[in-house]
């Protein structure tokens, strides 16, 4: 029942990507800048997904933190999600890190500005990377703990960044709840919604598959040292 | 209650008083630093004034991982971590020996090293210059309050001498970043640099707190 509802998942995974990609090729071209503005489609939706997913991966460590003396299985369970939520995350984040780039040569000529949103997000890219980093050079039971301690603490330079930043900068400024002029035309934020329902979606089933994936290590890592004590 | 924090302070004192390990390797290599930089890139008047809180902030950075890599390195020895984990004392007090200790290194190594900054950078400070007596404590005591924490952190790692700048430098980063401004805003007087000052000062009280109240888990892990 299982495999068929994640088969089911998977199948309205691919044609909502196929939906969204058709749309968002056939949309207009926007009046200033012509067909570059089509990377919205793809940037701004990996945004809010790798976003959400740290913020998973950082619930994950805390989740671990306080099970861990308690109920092993459940915190494992957490722990699973914190990985998977930042490796998926920093995915996500690198097509941020390089969509960006590439609209940010066709609208302002130049590659890369310092400004609020590019540096919180390259932190945040660096941050995770580092945790994962962490995951992998610790080893025995305490890397876990060690990995939620790192996790919690790149959660908290989040905010502090983005205070930091907080000087008007280069970023366009919020497309929606902005003044007056912002806002989306309804032939552009339809394929947009479509966009990040489609990617969201494909976000969660490769989340799931890469949490699955982590609890199958765990257990065949707890079957192997039962091996080598029975042994 | 202070004892503890008192006697691990004392402790580590003397350990540095007779091996002068940390301070010595400091000095030379934020030295190498400095040197290495105003070589690369011949720092003169309204450009020196401009980079040069860059490269104090990051030799300092880079300098002080090598004394916060010895500061649990040299516990493991005779199991003396262990102890410490047993004895019925915080780990609070633990952490908050160690961090004062190092802050105190890194700060007699950036007095050490400011009359050299001053004339190799050819500095003519044209801000306030006192603030730097409050910008460069809180730096430093975010670089170190971090660095011991994650020092402890990276213990039981292989590769821990590695693996500490490569988790410590990312965390640190906002701090360095307000560290940096509000430094070229003194050198330069261009700008206020008020409001860099107070976000390194909540930077510090942020990570101070968690760190304080996570140390226990960190150094009990097993």
């Amino acid at each position: 029942m299982k495999k068929i509802l994640f088969g089911v998942y998977t199948a309205i995974c691919i044609a909502l990507l196929v939906w969204a990609f058709e749309l968002a090729v056939n949309a207009p071209a926007e009046m200033m800048q012509g067909d570059a503005y089509r990377i919205i489609f793809y940037h701004v939706p990996s945004a809010m997904v790798a976003f959400l997913f740290f913020a998973i991966s950082m619930a994950g460590s805390i989740g671990f933190l306080a099970l861990r003396e308690k109920n092993l299985a459940k915190a494992l369970a957490w722990d699973a999600w914190a990985v998977s939520g930042a490796e998926v995350g920093i995915i996500f984040c690198t097509v941020v890190l390089i969509t960006g780039p590439l609209w940010g040569y066709r609208a302002w000529g130049i590659w890369w500005a310092w400004d609020a949103r590019l540096t919180t997000t390259l932190l945040l890219w660096l941050i995770y990377v580092s945790y994962l980093l962490m995951r992998r050079f610790a080893s025995g039971p305490q890397m876990r703990t060690s990995s939620a301690v790192l996790g919690i603490f790149g959660g908290i330079a989040v905010p502090i960044v983005y205070i930091s930043n907080r000087i008007p900068g280069q970023h366009p400024g919020p497309v929606f709840g902005g003044d007056r002029a912002s806002g989306m035309d309804p032939v552009i934020l339809r394929p947009f919604l479509w966009n990040i329902v489609a990617w969201l979606c494909w976000g969660i089933l490769v989340l799931i598959l890469r949490h699955g994936f982590e609890l199958t290590q765990q257990e065949v890592a707890a079957s192997e040292a039962e091996l080598s004590l029975n042994a | 209650m202070m004892d503890t924090l008192l006697t691990h302070l004392v402790k580590d004192l003397r350990i540095e008083w007779r091996s002068k390990e940390a301070i010595n390797s400091m000095l030379f290599f934020s030295l190498l630093v400095v040197v290495l930089f105003s070589i690369a890139f011949d720092p003169r008047g309204a450009f020196s004034r401009e980079i040069s809180g860059g490269v104090l902030c990051v030799a300092t950075m880079f300098a002080s991982v090598s004394a916060l890599n010895q500061a649990w390195a040299r516990e493991i020895r005779h199991q003396v971590l262990d102890a410490q984990r047993m004895a019925p004392t915080s780990g609070a007090q633990l952490y908050l020996a160690k961090v004062l200790a190092n802050f105190f290194f890194v700060s007699v190594v950036q007095i050490l090293l400011a009359p050299v900054f001053l004339v190799f950078y050819n500095l003519h400070i044209l801000g306030n210059g006192w603030l730097l007596l409050l910008v460069l404590p809180l730096g430093t005591w975010a670089l170190v309050a971090n660095g011991i924490f994650f020092a402890a952190l990276s213990i039981n790692s292989r590769n821990r001498e590695l693996l500490l700048p490569l988790i410590l430098f990312p965390i640190f980063t906002p701090a360095l970043m307000a560290m940096v401004n509000a430094t070229t805003g003194i050198f330069t007087g261009e700008f206020d640099p008020t409001i860099w000052i107070k976000l390194l000062a909540a930077y510090d009280i942020i990570y101070t707190t968690v760190s304080l109240l996570m140390f226990e888990t960190v150094l009990s892990t097993e």
